[in-house]
């Protein structure tokens, strides 16, 4: 118990309390002046936070004055503000930079302005639109200066350079680079939802489960950007990673780097040797209780089957759980979701398993809905609504039959399902934006 | 009524659609590529390139020129929840 315990006035503060809240130095002239929040048990209703988490700001000292990194949560304002009186007075205060405009970190933005008028505040290129709505002023009320990329700021001895990293996890993303101490601010890349006052990577509890618990909720919808902003951070220098929440990344910071990395790389396995012809996948999950939606689904997918380079997969959502499902979805290429009428509504799964992709991105797939009903029918059109609401590309109307289907209307499933297929053939070979053969023209009142 | 000829290039498909109309409205009833969030000009996921026609469009309001700013919009780009047909024009996702 080195850290614990110590003071008088702290005495046996459990290891997510924030005792006398005291400025931790990070590197030289860097300091650590955040906040804890042990009591928190669930973060923007998505995230479950077992021990809490931590709202991490840092003050950067240069011969010519003093940068803030990020603040914290308005309600923990106190601690904050406590903390960076001990490293710094608010004349001294030369910018203020916030790497993205998140409440849990501009909270106590405004109240820094206040007392430290001087101070520019740094913002991302595409912030500004952001700031405005959040602190509900207007173009003349509030000054700031945008960055991006390469961008600079000197404070004497110490220099701040800025990465354009955005949507990570928010459109206005930015890290800052401590040049000389080769310290990143990285905002909430790399961060968790983890309270532990020892603070460093190498002191406090176990929280892998949180790292990676944080990347799959947070991060994952925005692989494609993490990439991006992975290829700025991967040439620098790096003795220390701070970001915003949860444990600095002193030992071995490009470990975690490197597990960015592997976790927004491709699929686990290839789905198909090398040597193959590109091949186009889709997935057809289904929900019956009478087997009539299960027929349905069995005939598109033989249709779909028919179709050459398509992979077609079939399963019943009944069959299993929602979270390897959205592992295979974030991986295909179409979507085919089925589900009988019940109480004029899709029945529960297929919500479930809706709403659960929202951690990955489906942009740009191609969805479609199909069911069997009794009289009223709304489940097709409600999914196919939610399909493109979920951003995905619905090609083909949705298709209903009613009750039990008849060998003409299996038929119908099966072109339906070759039409699908070929939708999204269509799509690759249209992937060099010069269109694919003309369909020919259609009148909008002939579109259901 | 007025009509006009939309294309969308990306599925290779026209809509003779009724003057007026805005992009998206007809976009997501044939299924082309465009897809959107806000649907009323804000969030700039609806963004478009219009590579024929581009004065067949209603002009832009001075908000749908802040988003595609922001947005870091090309030439010739635009929101097709904004955007309304007035005459023949062709569109593809941006
Ligand atoms: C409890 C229950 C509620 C239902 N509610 C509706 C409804 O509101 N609207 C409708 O069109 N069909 C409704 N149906 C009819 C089913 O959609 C129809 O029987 C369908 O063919 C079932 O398909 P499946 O056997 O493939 O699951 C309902 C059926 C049940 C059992
Ligand atoms: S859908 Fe949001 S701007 Fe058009
Ligand atoms: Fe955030
Ligand atoms: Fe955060």
């Amino acid at each position: 118990m080195t850290m614990a315990g110590t003071r008088a006035d702290t005495a046996h503060p459990g290891i997510g309390q924030d005792g006398a809240p005291a400025p931790v130095p990070i590197a030289d002239d860097v300091h650590w002046i955040g906040a804890l929040d042990p009591q928190l048990r669930r973060f923007d209703l998505i995230l479950r936070t077992a021990n809490g988490t931590t709202y991490n700001a840092y003050a950067v000292r240069g011969r010519d004055g003093v940068a803030v990194v990020d603040t914290v949560k308005a309600e923990f304002a106190e601690p904050f503000f406590a903390r960076l009186e001990q490293v710094a007075r608010y004349d001294e205060i030369r910018v203020i930079v916030l790497n993205h405009l998140e409440p849990d970190h501009s909270g106590a933005l405004p109240e820094l302005m206040r007392r430290a008028p001087q101070a520019r505040l740094i913002i991302s290129k595409r912030a500004p639109a952001m700031l405005k709505a959040l602190l509900k002023a207007d173009d003349e009320e509030i000054r700031y200066e945008t960055v991006d990329t390469g961008h600079e700021i000197d404070l004497g001895g110490r220099r701040l350079k800025f990465l354009h990293t955005p949507f990570l996890h928010w459109p206005d993303t930015q890290c800052t680079y401590l040049v000389e101490e080769q310290v990143l601010f990285s905002g909430d890349v790399f961060g968790c939802h983890h309270c532990d006052r020892r603070l460093f990577n190498d002191r406090v509890g176990d929280f892998r489960f949180a790292f990676e618990y944080y990347y799959a909720h947070i991060m994952r919808p925005f692989k494609a950007h993490v990439l991006d902003a992975l290829r700025l951070i991967e040439p620098l220098p790096l003795k220390l990673i701070a970001p915003t929440h949860g444990p600095i990344l002193r030992e071995r910071p490009r470990r975690y780097v490197a597990r960015y990395r592997e976790l927004s790389g491709g699929a686990a396995l290839e789905p198909m040797p090398v040597d193959s012809a590109p091949l186009r996948t889709l997935l057809i999950f289904y929900l019956s209780a009478y087997g009539s939606t299960a027929r349905m689904a069995e005939a598109i997918c033989a249709g779909a089957e028919t179709v050459h380079s398509v992979r077609v997969s079939l399963y019943d959502l009944d069959g299993g759980e929602s979270e390897p499902f959205v592992d295979l979805i974030e991986a295909a290429d179409a979507l085919a979701l089925g589900s009988p009428t019940v109480n004029g509504d899709a029945v529960k799964p297929v919500w479930d398993l809706l709403s659960s992709l929202a951690v990955v991105n489906l942009r740009g797939k191609v969805g479609a809905a199909f069911g069997s009903y009794g009289w009223s029918g709304e489940a097709v059109p409600m999914i196919e609504d939610r399909l493109r609401g979920l951003k995905l590309r619905v090609p083909l109307p949705g298709l209903r039959l009613k009750l039990i289907p008849t060998d003409a209307e299996l038929a119908d499933c099966r072109d339906f399902g070759r039409r699908l297929a070929r939708a999204l053939v269509g799509d690759a070979a249209s992937g060099s934006g010069n269109g694919q053969a003309a369909r020919g023209v259609i009148d909008f009142a002939e579109l259901g | 009524m007025a009509k006009a000829k939309l294309t969308f290039e990306d599925i290779g498909q026209t809509v003779n659609v009724p003057a007026g109309i805005r992009v998206i409205d007809v976009s997501e009833k044939v299924g082309a590529g465009i897809i959107y969030g806000c649907r009323e000009g804000d969030c700039g996921t609806c963004m478009m390139h219009v590579t024929d026609g581009w004065n067949n469009l209603t002009e832009p309001s001075v908000l749908e020129e802040k988003v595609l700013r922001e947005n870091m919009a090309g030439r010739h780009d635009r929101l097709a929840c904004q955007a309304q047909v007035i005459g023949d024009c062709s569109v593809k996702p941006a």
